[in-house]
């Protein structure tokens, strides 16, 4: 099934990667933030999938297994932090929490 | 063009496209949608790379548990439509091209690396896929620690989530 070069699936994962980086410099909602992180996290998973194709070996796959599990629970701690904030400032946007801004 | 490309292609094609919806679309839920689109299309990605565990996993952890987390939310907090606020110049004229040239840099570099001239399905293994077998034992004999670990970590996540969350008397 797979005769498609490796390195398209890079090419992906890392325009993928590059698009996640430009939507978390740019939205200016927390939770659309925490998306674009999560979009980071999905392209990295997709190369670990591919190299572990590539090279035929079993760990690259338990990786993401664990990076996905790490992402869920990041998710939820993110989440509660982001109603938290919520609940402070009530508003949604970044720029509202800036206390630690210099 | 085989069916193996042609589908690549779609699929990538789809997930690029829920990339450049999530950062354009202006409401939240809109980019939450775009996500999940992204997610199963790579999920169908995993499945052509022979990581069918992984693509159920995927569809199952990332898009359906942790989507729904955020899409309850963006109910939750009844997330309307995104402010915008004028970006800083440095943002405008330095970020986002540099940004693109980062994109296009990554993606050249990984077209045009070594590994690159390897067809995907490794040497030996002719269309085979990875058995969840093999992945469990894998996961439950060399990562058995690690595996532990996490389930601490969730412990730990789920106990900083109902503290962070509760709402102060």
């Amino acid at each position: 099934m797979s005769v498609v070069p490796i390195s398209y699936y890079l090419a992906l994962s890392a325009i993928l990667f590059g698009l996640g980086v430009v939507a978390f410099v740019f939205k200016r909602n927390i939770i659309t933030i925490f998306m674009a992180i999560e979009l980071m996290l999905n392209a990295v998973n997709l190369a670990f999938v591919a190299f572990a194709r590539a090279w035929n070996q079993l760990d690259g796959l338990v990786f993401v297994f664990f990076v996905i599990v790490v992402a869920a629970a990041e998710a939820a701690v993110g989440l509660a932090i982001v109603i938290t904030i919520y609940q402070n400032r009530r508003s949604l946007n970044i720029e509202r929490v800036d206390l630690l801004k210099f | 063009m085989s069916l193996p490309f042609i589908l690549f292609f779609v699929f990538a094609l789809i997930s690029v496209g829920g990339a450049l919806l999530l950062i354009l679309a202006r409401e939240p839920i809109h980019s939450a949608l775009a996500l999940i689109l992204v997610m199963m299309s790579l999920a169908v990605l995993y499945l052509m790379l022979g990581a069918e565990f992984i693509a159920a996993v995927q569809i199952i952890v990332y898009a359906g548990a942790i989507m729904v987390l955020f899409v309850f939310v963006i109910m939750l907090l009844n997330a309307g439509t995104e402010e915008r606020t004028d970006f800083s110049k440095i943002a405008k004229y330095a970020g986002l091209p540099l940004g693109i040239f980062l994109l296009l840099e990554l993606a050249h570099w990984m077209a045009h690396s070594l590994i690159g001239k390897t067809p995907a399905n490794g040497a030996g293994s002719a269309n085979v896929m990875v058995s969840t077998r093999d992945l469990s034992m894998q996961l439950f004999q060399k990562y058995l620690f690690p595996f532990e670990a996490t389930s601490i970590l969730i412990l730990i996540a789920i106990l900083g989530a109902l503290v962070l969350a509760k709402r102060d008397e």
